[in-house]
């Protein structure tokens, strides 16, 4: 789960990390009395929205006064930003921080990840900061340094300094920077985050060390026993069906595709859809059904397919293990009857119960085609779609 | 000969009072593994199934032998159910549960540096043998004794790849499911190593998804050590960066973990990777016809 830059700050705040003042804004006039009571000379007004390289788009504009600060905000409010990471389709700016300029002598890179390959949380630092890391990464890997934190110790200070000596922060304010990075770790910590990212980290004019950005990420697996993360959630960020999914716990992407598919397991839903474009189809969506479904869950997932418009077939891919196929067809044929299926859906079962599930679908009075193996219902659905007059890719 | 179970193997479940570990519990059962006893704390004494239930693990091992566990606690407990098992010096625990928050795994990964236990998992559908022990999740019924070994980040892709093996006539020794989460125990080379140690196991199919370079390390250990073919498969060749697909695991992130790159590295290796996952059997005959070692795989 993602939150937005100033949610992150509130966090970084309570762990003693220092951040500029600022209030989020949803209005310009809001903006302008935020503006107003930080009574700063210069003030940055930043697009929130959840998604990095908002400077290069646009996003960030720095109001010397307040009638500027009016203007920015007319301009970025309701603006559809487009940057590297939103997709080509952009997102639309509902909020702004509102935050006091900074006196900004340098810029550095700073950030905490889950690594897989040490199955450890690492710590990356590098004095290229403000620009886009992955391109540092590229062309100058040796000035992104790293330290592999243990769990039993957490970060240790001295891993801390190495990493501020490494960044070249000066020397008078590496303690400084010791104190921002132990905060940060601790924040990562103990809030369950699986990136948190601040780019860039500043060293200010007045010899602060202050994170200017904070983009957070936490594990969505661990929500559960942090009610107060869960409630930075912003729903305008999120795709309505991925939301309706997310409460019945089940994993759902949208796609641009025309064929929906309900797959158990993530692995064979990504071949399904691997599979449908081999044939010429495209997946409208990736949807995992999970492990533990219940009849009424399985409902729920058929409803939210049938909801995309741009479906044109359904191809429903089960190789029951800990799912029974008996509970996914119940689920189909509850659902089929209560929306009303008026689009062409292929069904292949496999796996634990799988006699009983046919039974059920074959007794149903519901017109489904019926497949052997996920290469013939792949070919099935999209002769169908395609048959509808269904465009594919 | 096998890897990691046999029918010596003697199992216990944890969390066996559960809803889904009881309907599994009674699959292995039926398919002849070695249950021989349950914990679910504070229903000590109590017999599911004619299996005796244990309050700990340790419990369960002394009065019982039992070397392996299988691991169906939810989520919230199932890091302290896996450090339970390592702490009992199993040879082997298979954690199924899925959604264990990843710092619960980073701690376990770290508790059990210089234990015995090896873990499989999570997430994952667990290991069979066939015709001897199954432990986890998987349908029994797919599985046909044999000479192929099957090593999986992807639970129901291991399924579709071992169904269509012995529906060709390609028996097993061997299928691991080593689950989709970011951090987990047990990896490919572990597996790789032991299908290449393991005489019975003639070839081996290695199913992978995007996300991470467990593939790309995979195929350079194939390509430096493995004495027997390979052919491999990776979903998600159509997944969108930026996207995570289900698995925690499964997600391309700046660029890295895509598919194309990861069977660039395979096939650099000299592993035929299968273009779709219908055709995991069909290219996995293929190669071990040229090796001439299809008719010593052929079980009918």
């Amino acid at each position: 789960m993602n939150i937005h830059e100033y949610q992150g700050k509130e966090i970084l705040r309570q762990y003693g990390v220092a951040v500029p003042r600022g209030s989020v804004a949803f209005s310009p006039e809001e903006a302008v009395k935020a503006a107003k009571e930080l009574g700063s000379n210069v003030t940055v007004v930043k697009a929130q929205i959840h998604a990095g390289g908002r400077g290069k788009a646009g996003g960030v504009k720095i109001a010397k006064n307040l009638d500027e600060v009016r203007s920015f905000s007319k301009e970025l409010l309701g603006k559809i930003l487009v940057t590297h990471q939103t997709g080509p389709d952009g997102k639309e700016v509902k909020r702004l921080y509102i935050e006091e300029g900074s006196d900004i002598k340098k810029e550095y890179y700073l950030s905490l990840v889950l690594d897989r390959a040490t199955s450890r949380v690492v710590m990356m630092g590098s004095e290229e900061g403000g620009m886009d890391i992955e391109e540092v990464a590229e062309t100058n890997p040796e000035k992104i340094f790293k330290e592999i934190i243990d769990p039993v110790t957490g970060l240790n200070a001295f891993q801390a300094r190495r990493m501020a000596f490494n960044m070249n922060i000066p020397a008078k304010l590496v303690n400084k920077a010791v104190g921002l990075m132990l905060g940060i770790y601790k924040a990562f910590i103990d809030k369950d985050a699986s990136t948190v990212e601040i780019n860039p980290l500043v060293v200010t004019g007045d010899d602060q060390v202050v994170a200017l950005d904070a983009k957070f990420n936490f594990d969505a697996n661990a929500l559960y026993r942090h009610k107060d993360i869960v409630e930075l959630r912003d729903f305008d960020e999120e795709d309505a069906k991925e939301i309706e999914a997310s409460k019945y716990d089940l994993s759902y992407i949208s796609l641009d595709g025309n064929i929906g598919c309900m797959v158990n397991g993530a692995g064979l839903a990504m071949a399904t859809m691997d599979t449908i474009s081999y044939y010429g189809g495209s997946p409208a969506n990736f949807l995992d059904v999970g492990g533990g479904a219940t009849a009424e869950k399985v409902t729920e997932a058929f409803k939210i397919i049938l909801s995309d418009k741009n479906v044109k077939g359904i191809f429903v891919n089960i190789f029951g293990g800990i799912m029974k196929c008996d509970i996914i067809a119940k689920g189909v044929i509850t659902a089929a009857k209560e929306v009303g299926l008026e689009v062409p859906l292929v069904v292949r079962l496999e796996g634990t119960n799988v006699e009983l599930g046919k039974k059920l679908l074959n007794e149903s009075g519901l017109n489904i085609v019926a497949a052997d193996s996920m290469a013939d219902g792949a070919q099935k659905i999209v002769k169908l779609v395609e048959a509808e007059g269904g465009v594919t890719a | 000969m096998s890897v990691f179970i046999n029918q010596e193997t003697k199992v216990i479940v944890q969390g066996i009072t559960g809803e889904t570990a009881l309907f599994h519990t009674k699959q292995m059962l039926e398919y002849g593994t070695k249950i021989v006893a349950g914990v679910t704390p504070g229903k000590g004494g109590l017999e599911i199934e004619g299996v005796p239930v244990f309050n700990t693990v340790q419990e369960a091992v002394d009065a019982t032998g039992a070397n392996v566990s299988v691991i169906y606690v939810p989520a919230p407990f199932a890091a302290d159910a896996i450090i339970e098992a390592v702490d009992a010096d199993l040879d082997m625990t298979i954690c199924i549960t899925e959604h264990i928050p990843v710092l619960d795994m980073v701690k376990v990964k770290r508790y059990m540096e210089g234990k015995k236990t090896r873990l499989v998992g999570p997430n994952c559908p667990g290991v069979i043998t066939a015709d001897e022990c199954k432990i986890g999740i998987m349908p029994g019924y797919i599985h046909t004794k044999g000479h192929v070994g099957v090593v999986s980040r992807s639970g129901t892709l291991t399924y579709e790849a071992v169904h269509q093996l012995s529906q060709a006539g390609i028996g097993q020794t061997t299928a691991v499911g080593i689950g989709g989460d970011p951090v987990n125990g047990t990896n490919f080379i572990d597996c790789l190593k032991a299908f290449n140690e393991d005489p019975e196991t003639y070839a081996v199919v290695m199913i992978g998804e995007i996300g991470g370079t467990a593939e790309e390390e995979a195929a350079e250990w194939i390509q430096e050590n493995m004495n027997k073919p390979v052919v491999g498969f990776i979903g998600g060749q159509t997944a969108p960066p930026g996207k995570r697909m289900g698995h925690a695991g499964a997600i391309i992130s700046g660029g890295k973990g895509t598919a194309a790159e990861k069977i660039k590295a395979m096939n650099a290796a000299g592993i035929e990777v299968a273009p779709t996952p219908s055709v995991i059997g069909e290219t996995l005959i293929k190669v071990i016809k040229e090796k001439g070692l299809y008719e010593a795989c052929k079980t009918h």
